[in-house]
């Protein structure tokens, strides 16, 4: 491989809801590892906005929020312990704006998220390759940031624990990769000292619904492109509806779909670098923005062996 | 790199556990609090002020059956057929009513103004429609608990349990019948025992007035609050507090007298304070012929003004001219002068350089839409406070009452000054002013916050007088929180600390009247 490895890396998570997760790079949902030694680090900006969005299951616009964008930059990496395992973290920082409306955006450094990908399987079957992954994942707060104040909360304070079963078929220069993820998120504690959802409650603990995530790709990647499509769905397991012309909150059921594409690009003259881009769409959703969500970013492949100082990766696809 | 890899496995198998082996449930600050057990019956609250009573023996309970008759033995026998076979639901609603009758119903009446404080969603014509009393589950349902109605619908229901707990507290002397495990010392008993005569049953008080005097302010929402009436009577009937005779005596005492706050509420001006179209636009053509900048609504669509007739509202504390001579602030600084320059300009520095800890208080006190608006964060607090100090069901209610008329009083004086001034929100005089909470959708002077944080401070400083420092402290926060989320001046803060403090000696004036002290 193994400049191909950030290639998902800067696939932006594939969904935004009030709040953005999009830092959520999705290399931890694709199937591809870096070798050995291998430290593949870069910067990554996406802008996601959305203008209508879901109160409960009604579709609505909201003249006092105009359209609610979020920027982000974040810093991703990914780095081979092993042929089989890598480690991968991303650090975003994130600022929100509302085009109408007097509310005031927030910004800060958002969530630590943590992977590790382990290759559990690797085998020929049929004219390709059957992968199978086990990826476990962890997330939290970097800072002190306002979950309660949705659409404009840079993130919702929860820290998350995730267990991800993935498997990847190769045939040629095709692909289909699918995964489902579990996500445990812990409790948070807002600024409030009591809040309402469906009934009183007396507390400045908010109790966060677990989540599941369903990932599916499919492209044509090589040494040198990557090209695919990505269908994501993330489902709260729990929580409730905004009520009539409420806010949201940060235990609201929310739910999206979203459809996208991703191009990664490596160039021949200096195969350590690699360029990403890509865009997503909000299908549908329950208790979200209809976000539209662009990204870019590039990253470079550093040896970290010992043994050799030279960056010489090139070469076989994954 | 073995190591690595064995340490960051441990590592995520850990935290992942942590979060698996976690329990999420959550639990209120007030679920564990235990039975209220009064450190002083108040035995002789039956000749304390009420406060629309005549007497506390206006309305007639007829005298009980003796404990030796039939009829009290088989109601002593009712409760020991219940207790046979308690299920766990039955102990913990045993539990949770013994904390306290007033308790209780605050907090029920404080999640009933947090549902429904929600400003209704405009037309598709761009007007904003109102909801009707006589429709309350049509959307927009009613009503709309907004700070001045919550204010409101708190200190009808304080003051009706109040005046009930005084006529009931005239009964339990008059009558004097003892609590059923006092009759029957085989009873099972589940709540602290009491000396205090249990005909008529102080809950079922409570639990009547409440539920009479939430009719008219929350129609639509009957079933919950029958549920709740039964399911408070039917604690007390299982824990062995209250034959059903007290029970009953109880409820129709807290009814009745509930109705005589129902018919003040229906005739107190809050029934208008919506206005009228031609109402709204005079405010406006008086304000700039008077030479100033007219607030507008920052809303899009424009919503008109939230109850700009509140201030005309009959008061508990004070009349109407009292109000005006007393109460209302000065003029504040004209809206073209250097001096409201200068404190917009202060406002936009705020919200142009916010600090987390300021954040932090600007969402404590916000108490916005969705909410059980800063009334019922006052009652929340204060309530905490009652909690360890044991007073009997009476004394909680008048201290409630109290302060309820303080925070409803605070909400005419506060709002009669914002329409009388009709003064603009900072961030329409400068629109740069983005705001770290929502901008309530009425004019400025004086801030609601500070007028109701003050008069609840200056009363609640006076029935624990411990506590008046951090109390002051409290509603001075709240006060600048107003400013630090960029939608209150200084003056209008400064003022509006001012004006409150005013209504709650009004307060005091009355506690230290009343006989209870």
């Amino acid at each position: 491989m193994k400049i191909l490895s950030m290639a998902g890396r800067a696939l932006l998570a594939g969904f935004c809801m009030f709040i953005s997760f999009i830092v959520n790079a999705q290399t931890d949902m694709d199937a591809i590892m870096m070798e050995k030694n291998a430290f593949c680090v870069g910067p990554m900006y996406s802008y996601s906005s959305w203008k209508n969005y879901w109160e409960g299951t009604l579709k609505r616009d909201n003249e006092n929020l105009g359209t609610v964008s979020t920027q982000m930059i974040g810093m991703m990496g990914n780095y081979g312990i092993s042929r089989k395992l890598n480690a991968l973290f991303s650090v975003p920082y994130v600022k929100t704006k509302a085009s109408a409306g007097t509310l005031h955006g927030m910004d800060g450094l958002q969530d630590l998220s943590l992977f590790l990908k382990w290759r559990a399987l690797e085998k020929k079957l049929g004219d390709g390759k059957l992968s199978l992954f086990g990826i476990a994942g962890a997330s939290f707060p970097l800072s002190d940031y306002v979950a309660d104040f949705l659409p404009l909360s840079i993130g919702l304070q929860t820290k998350t624990g995730s267990a991800r079963v993935m498997a990847d078929y190769l045939w040629g220069n095709l692909f289909a990769t699918g995964s489902a993820t579990y996500v445990l998120r812990s409790n948070i504690d807002i600024d409030r000292t009591s809040y309402y959802t469906t009934e009183q409650h007396i507390t400045n603990e908010v109790k966060m619904p677990d989540a599941m995530n369903y990932n599916f790709r499919a492209g044509f990647r090589n040494h040198r492109w990557i090209a695919e499509a990505v269908l994501n769905y993330w489902n709260t397991l729990g929580g409730f509806d905004i009520t009539r012309n409420n806010m949201p909150f940060p235990s609201n059921e929310m739910d999206a779909t979203t459809a996208g594409v991703n191009l990664k690009y490596v160039l021949p003259s200096l195969p350590q670098l690699s360029i990403v881009a890509g865009g997503m769409y909000t299908v549908a959703g329950r208790n979200m923005g209809q976000a539209t969500t662009v990204y870019g970013s590039f990253f470079y492949v550093f040896d970290l062996s010992k043994k050799s100082k030279s960056t010489n990766q090139s070469s076989k696809t994954n | 790199m073995k190591k690595v890899f064995i340490f960051s496995m441990i590592a995520l198998a850990v935290t992942v556990t942590v979060f698996v082996g976690c329990n999420k449930d959550i639990s209120g600050r007030t679920d564990g609090i235990g039975a209220l057990k009064p450190a002083n019956l108040d035995i002789d609250a039956g000749t304390w002020k009420p406060i629309l009573l005549t007497a506390p023996d206006e309305f007639a309970v007829p005298a009980p059956s003796a404990t030796n008759t039939p009829d009290y033995i088989a109601q002593v026998n009712e409760i020991k057929t219940w207790q046979a076979n308690l299920t766990d639901e039955e102990k913990r609603i045993v539990n949770y009513w013994s904390g306290g009758a007033v308790l209780r119903w605050n907090e029920i009446l404080r999640e009933l103004v947090a549902k429904h404080n929600l400003p209704p969603y405009q037309n598709g014509d761009g007007t904003y429609p109102i909801p009707s009393a006589a429709n309350p589950l049509a959307y927009p349902q009613f009503p709309f608990a907004n700070p001045p109605y919550a204010g409101r619908a708190y200190a009808y229901v304080s003051t009706a349990q109040y005046d009930a707990l005084v006529a009931a507290w005239h009964y339990k002397k008059l009558y004097n019948r003892a609590a059923p495990y006092k009759v029957d010392s085989t009873l099972n008993v589940l709540i602290p025992k009491s000396d205090l005569p249990s005909y008529p049953s102080e809950d079922a008080v409570v639990a009547g007035a409440a539920a009479e005097m939430m009719k008219l302010l929350f129609p639509g929402d009957q079933d919950y609050i029958q549920l709740k009436v039964e399911e408070h009577k039917h604690a007390r009937l299982i824990a062995g507090a209250n034959v059903r005779s007290d029970l009953e005596a109880g409820e129709a005492l807290g009814k009745a007298v509930a109705q005589k706050f129902v018919a003040r509420a229906r005739t107190d001006r809050a029934g208008t304070a919506v206005g009228t179209p031609a109402i709204w636009k005079q405010l406006e053509d008086d304000c700039i012929a008077r030479g100033e900048i007219p607030w507008y609504s920052l809303e899009v669509p424009r919503r008109p003004p939230m109850l700009p007739l509140f201030g005309k509202v009959k008061a508990f504390l004070f009349d109407s001219a009292t109000m005006v001579n007393l109460i209302r602030p000065g003029t504040p600084p004209l809206t073209k002068s250097p001096e409201m320059a200068d404190e917009t300009a202060e406002i936009l520095d705020f919200v142009n350089n916010p600090t987390r800890e300021r954040i932090r208080i600007v969402h404590f006190w916000a108490d916005g839409a969705g909410t059980y608006t800063p009334p019922g964060h006052w009652d929340a607090i204060a309530a905490e406070d009652f909690i360890p100090k044991n007073f009997s069901e009476v004394r909680w209610a008048r201290n409630m009452a109290l302060l309820n008329m303080a925070l409803m009083d605070a909400g005419i004086a506060c709002w009669d000054a914002k329409y009388f001034y009709f003064n603009p929100r900072p961030t329409q005089l400068d629109p740069n002013i983005k705001t770290l909470t929502g901008i309530p959708n009425f004019p400025a002077y004086i801030s609601g916050h500070s007028t109701f944080s003050a008069a609840a401070a200056t009363i609640l400083g006076h029935i624990i007088p411990e506590r008046k420092t951090a109390y002051d402290e409290m509603a001075l926060e709240a006060s600048l929180s107003r400013m630090y989320g960029g939608i209150h001046y200084r003056s209008d803060c400064e003022r509006g600390l001012v004006a409150g403090a005013k209504v709650g000696e009004y307060a005091i004036q009355r506690a230290i009247t009343d006989g209870a002290e």
